[in-house]
């Protein structure tokens, strides 16, 4: 129903309505440049790397979940684990995160498409390129059954471990080489966002009247160019130590290793802010929606995301406490930590404020958000605890570490991610996903979340260290792991659920129309799926929320603003 | 930390009660609830009161940091330097002349009069981390760098932790035991280490022809067995072997089989420990497991 | 309800126009600061290492100021300034000119890169495997040479395009996200031969 509305009325009659977007012509896939497809490419290809990362986890809390255990030899978990983290960071939440965007930036402005369609494509096969390469590494060497040359050196590849003294295979160049490629997608994509954000907004979208998803984004492309840079630097310096014979972190002829770890945190810290500030956007445009009430203090979440984005550039070395940087050095970046946890509190009262005195609907994308909300709470919250540096000599590289980053990642980040796909699903794709499964989905993988994540805090308390393939018996660990095994069997429980959801509703969900959940930003104002060229009219916007203005002509936001 | 805690509870709980509050009836009309866009005086609070905690939290934060790295070093302190290998510890007491491997022996300190340990660490390879849990936070042995630490144990006792830092396929098993030992029997120990290595082997045939074996063999090319021709330096130091609990940096303990084997093969122990097979025979094996187990 | 034309938003004659910035020169500008990261990490590194060297030999003993292709470096960045403002003022003899001198400004300073380093392999036997100047030297200036290979081959294809008459007035606006690169290029330098070759002095 358009309501007589104009805009909505041209796109009705110049556009045949298919009712979800086709899978049998390969070739316009291939050589598509629609931001959309792209978008709905980067995060089906996303998707496969998660479960075969998700597979290789699994495999490790199999080999863990009791002491001494021999289901994988040392090599084998060594190359689990590195590949494991790889795999996720750069070829499931970079890709995915960067999906979503690039499907929703231009819609979400009211533009055509991305300001750099051809770029756009580059960019997404050449990252893609890096996952195939990167997998290519287990033929290497000694084939499949000696994991071949896959990377062992750990997702952060510390010097000298990589040096060829130390890592003669190739399993370290398989690591550089990959990640390389797919810095160069995520830069590409990076400059296509940012430029079309400042250069393609419909008329009327001044910046204070962006979605703040696309603030966001926005913020995260900005990161990009400053931290991903550094890694490139970095691995080029490494190949160049490894095969020209430079000596950047050759610490025989007097290199650093410790130049590798600033050079590597430099990228690392931000990245994850990289990873995380898109899933506060989704956020940010999910709980208004199912709290029927504009989101609370839009001009401080916006000046909180650039903050959030600027002091993340100065926190790297909390990664370093135990490096011997002296006190000093160790002060600065334990205060720089703490503060950053100002603007990310903010964020956190401020959704709380969105939801006060609103009429909150537990539909499947809210559930999620608000398993997002408490999870994220704790995850910054363990943030805290590991930001005090004596806390951190005690607990970095340990298995607390590594409970509360998955906290992030998983908790926060791929919970809100979920939610993402319940709310947008039907605007890509014209049906709803099921609801039934979309709750066996939330439970299932919430429970099992908790099961592993909340207990694995527990061991690491108790001194089990991170990255090792077993552990003797004695030690108080055993319990521990197992019931972290446990959970990790009923998280692959709700992404199977999820897998299932995703195709079936692909054929037999309920058709969405154009606007299934009454929300109020530009991409609702479009059919499920969308055409080719988004509007057809561009739209003029007159305040944050254009289809709220439009259903309540009697209590604009404009007049707010 | 109780300040998380007191943080989590209270954000945790104004969101529960929100969800519980607000959420959407049946009975509800359909009209949408008030549009509230923003308040700067709660803002202002909410960014005021984070702050605050902040503060605190640096301000004790860095005097902890303070005590613990820039402690003054009180006088009756031991030196030990610790060179992390790939996969073991070697340990050295400069002042007293010891050098041993993978079981660091201590002396307890008094409260009154502090005799901590200052551990000076170094790598030999790739970087690693010591970490005992229940004596201090850990400290990364990084390659052409020194690192300095101190530990003050109390109680006498057997401290257990590992390598800290991957640094290749055997970090699992690159175990730490710490012995904290009352001044006296630290005392004793370190004679029995400053002992000159066992050499007379009138009573024990096997043991003598181990020991010509051995001077013959690979094994002095990474192995020292002080006042001998052993005097390899990329494994740890066998003088005083048999006086260790364990062997292969802590998996297994350290009796006549279990040596046997790990001279055997020390990779169906330990699978990518750096030390190859021999390829003794088992005659070779018998007679050099008897020789090392008598080096006490 | 219909809704009239007049609800239908246009820009009303008492509101600015909407305008908004440039593609290319956004685009450009986000590749600029992406390449300032990648440059800056490795200055520090340059600097980080200064008087490391366990050996061989040191700047102060090897460098010589690169006088002659400095000036030519930083001189094409008024020829190609002069010909993005030709081009737009449909000058074309003015901006084939100013194209030509940047081409040929950059492809000397290339070349005094290419002598300088024969003669510290030759002469010195100074290479990247040699110290850690030799490491921090060779990529740093490498890294920019290979900037500037890129930005004399996309000034070439201008050129081409140019001398074949298919480079209009129109087309300014891209010939000054190509000059935006140049410049780029040539404050890279500036920071490169005060850290690399006074510095050491």
């Amino acid at each position: 129903m358009t309501n007589g509305h104009p805009v909505l009325e041209a796109i009705d009659h110049t556009l045949e309505v298919k009712n979800r977007p086709p899978l049998n012509r390969a070739s316009e896939w291939v050589s598509t440049v629609d931001h959309k497809k792209i978008g709905l490419m980067y995060i089906a290809y996303a998707l496969v790397f998660l479960i075969i990362a998700g597979l290789q986890a699994v495999l490790m809390r199999i080999q863990l979940a009791v002491p001494n255990n021999h289901f994988v030899s040392p090599q084998v978990f060594n190359r689990l684990f590195t590949m494991h983290g790889t795999t996720m960071v750069f070829f499931v939440g970079m890709p995915i995160l960067f999906g979503f965007g690039n499907y929703l930036v231009p819609l979400m402005i009211g533009a055509r498409d991305m300001a750099f369609p051809r770029l756009n494509a580059f960019s997404f096969w050449i990252s893609a390129f890096g996952g195939v390469l990167l997998y290519f590494s287990y033929l290497g060497g000694e084939g499949l059954y000696g994991a071949g040359s896959a990377p062992d050196v750990g997702w952060f590849a510390y010097a000298p471990l990589t040096a060829k003294a130390f890592s003669p295979g190739h399993s370290t160049d398989y690591w550089t080489l990959a990640i390389l490629l797919s810095g160069i997608g995520t830069t590409g994509t990076a400059l296509n966002i940012v430029t079309t954000t400042i250069c393609m907004r419909c008329k009327g979208m001044k910046m204070s009247r962006l979605p703040l998803f696309v603030w966001l984004m926005l913020v995260t492309s900005g990161l990009v160019f400053v931290a991903v840079s550094p890694l490139t630097a970095a691995q080029i310096m490494l190949t160049l130590d490894r095969y020209l014979g430079a000596h950047f972190f050759d610490t025989q002829a007097g290199g650093s290793a410790v130049l590798w770890m600033h050079f590597f945190w430099i990228f690392g810290h931000p990245e994850v802010y990289i990873l995380v500030l898109p899933a506060f956007g989704f956020v940010n445009e999910i709980i208004p929606v199912f709290s029927r009430k504009a989101i609370f203090g839009y001009p401080a979440m916006v000046a909180a995301s650039v903050g959030i984005g600027f002091i993340s550039l100065s926190v790297w070395a909390h990664h370093m406490f135990t490096v011997g940087l002296g006190p000093a050095g160790n002060t600065f970046f334990v205060f720089a930590t703490m503060v950053i946890s100002v603007p990310t509190g903010i964020k956190i009262f401020n959704w709380l404020a969105t939801l006060w005195g609103g009429k909150i609907i537990f539909r499947v994308p809210m559930m999620f958000c608000v398993a997002f909300l408490f999870q994220f709470l704790i995850a910054g919250l363990t943030g805290i605890m590991l930001s005090a540096a004596p806390f951190n000599w005690q607990l970095s590289a340990s298995y607390f570490v590594v409970a509360h980053f998955h906290y992030v990642l998983v908790g926060a980040i791929l919970t809100s991610l979920f939610g993402a796909f319940y709310y947008w699903y039907p605007k890509a794709i014209g049906r709803m996903m099921s609801e039934t499964l979309g709750r066996w989905h939330f439970w299932l993988f919430i429970i099992g979340f908790h099961l592993t994540f909340d207990f694995m805090h527990v061991p690491g308390l108790l001194g089990m260290p991170r990255r090792i393939y077993t552990y003797e018996a004695g030690r108080g660990w055993e319990w521990w792991n197992l019931i972290v095994g446990i959970g990790a069997a009923f998280q692959v429980a709700g992404i199977l659920c999820f897998v299932w959801n995703l195709l079936r509703s692909y054929y037999h969900g309920e058709p969405a129309g154009n606007d299934p959940w009454d929300a109020w930003t530009l991409e609702w104002a479009t059919p499920s799926p969308p055409p080719a060229y988004n509007f057809a009219v561009e739209p003029t916007v007159f305040s944050r929320r254009p289809l709220w203005d439009l259903k309540h002509p009697e209590d604009q936001d404009e007049n707010y603003e | 930390m109780s300040v998380t805690l007191a943080i989590f509870l209270i954000v945790a709980g104004l969101l529960t009660y929100v969800l519980i509050r607000y959420r959407q009836r049946r009975q509800d009309s359909e009209r949408e609830p008030a549009q509230i866009y923003g308040s700067n005086q709660i803002e202002l609070s909410w960014t005021v009161i984070p702050i605050l905690i902040v503060v605190m939290l640096f301000l004790s934060t860095t005097r902890v940091i303070l005590e613990t790295e820039a402690a003054p070093k009180p006088e009756g302190a031991l030196d030990v330097t610790v060179i992390g290998h790939q996969f073991w510890w070697e340990y050295r007491y400069p002042k007293l002349g010891v050098v041993t491997a993978n079981e660091l022996h201590i002396p307890v300190s008094d409260p009154a009069k502090p005799t901590p340990t200052y551990l000076g660490l170094a790598s030999a390879d790739v970087s690693h981390s010591f970490w005992v849990p229940r004596l201090a936070g850990k400290t990364d042995l990084i390659p052409n760098r020194l690192n300095t630490m101190w530990v003050d144990p109390e109680a006498p006792g057997l401290y257990l932790g590992q390598c800290a830092q991957y640094c290749g396929t055997q970090h699992a098993k690159m175990l730490l035991r710490v012995y904290a030992q009352s001044p006296a029997d630290f005392a004793e120990w370190i004679k029995q280490q400053q002992r000159p290595v066992a050499q007379d082997f009138s009573g024990n045939a096997a043991a003598a022809e181990g020991q010509t074996v051995f001077m013959h063999s690979a094994c002095i090319n990474c192995h020292s067995i002080a006042g001998t021709v052993a005097t390899g330096r990329f494994g740890p130091d066998l003088t005083h072997l048999a006086s260790r609990d364990t062997i292969g940096a802590g998996p297994i303990q350290n009796t006549p089989q279990n040596l046997r084997q790990w001279i055997a093969d020390p990779n169906s122990i330990k699978p990518g420990v750096l030390m190859p097979s021999m390829h003794l025979d088992d005659h070779d094996l018998d007679v050099i497991t008897a020789y090392l187990t008598k080096l006490h | 309800m219909m809704q009239t034309a007049s609800t239908i938003p246009v820009a009303a004659p008492d509101r600015p126009p909407w305008v908004l910035p440039h593609r290319g020169i956004v685009g450009m500008t986000c590749l600029i600061i992406a390449e300032s990261a990648i440059f800056i990490i490795f200055v520090i590194a340059y600097i980080y290492y200064i008087g490391k060297s366990l050996s061989g030999p040191t700047p102060a003993q090897v460098l010589e100021l690169p006088i002659l292709g400095t000036v030519c470096l930083l001189s094409s960045s008024f020829t190609i300034h002069f010909a993005v403002s030709s081009l737009r003022k449909a000058n074309f003899r003015g901006c084939t000119l100013g194209v030509t001198g940047t081409v040929l400004l950059g492809a000397i300073f290339l070349m005094t890169t290419a002598r300088e380093w024969y003669h510290l392999i030759h002469d010195f036997g100074l290479t990247i495997r040699t110290n850690l100047f030799g490491t921090t030297f060779y990529s740093l200036v490498g890294l920019h040479a290979t900037h500037v290979a890129v930005g004399l081959t996309m000034l070439t294809i201008a050129l081409a395009l140019l001398l074949s008459g298919r480079l209009r007035q129109t087309h300014a606006d891209r010939l000054e996200v190509l000059s935006l690169y140049w410049h780029f290029v040539d404050g890279v330098w500036v920071v490169v031969f005060l850290v690399v070759y006074v510095l050491e002095r």
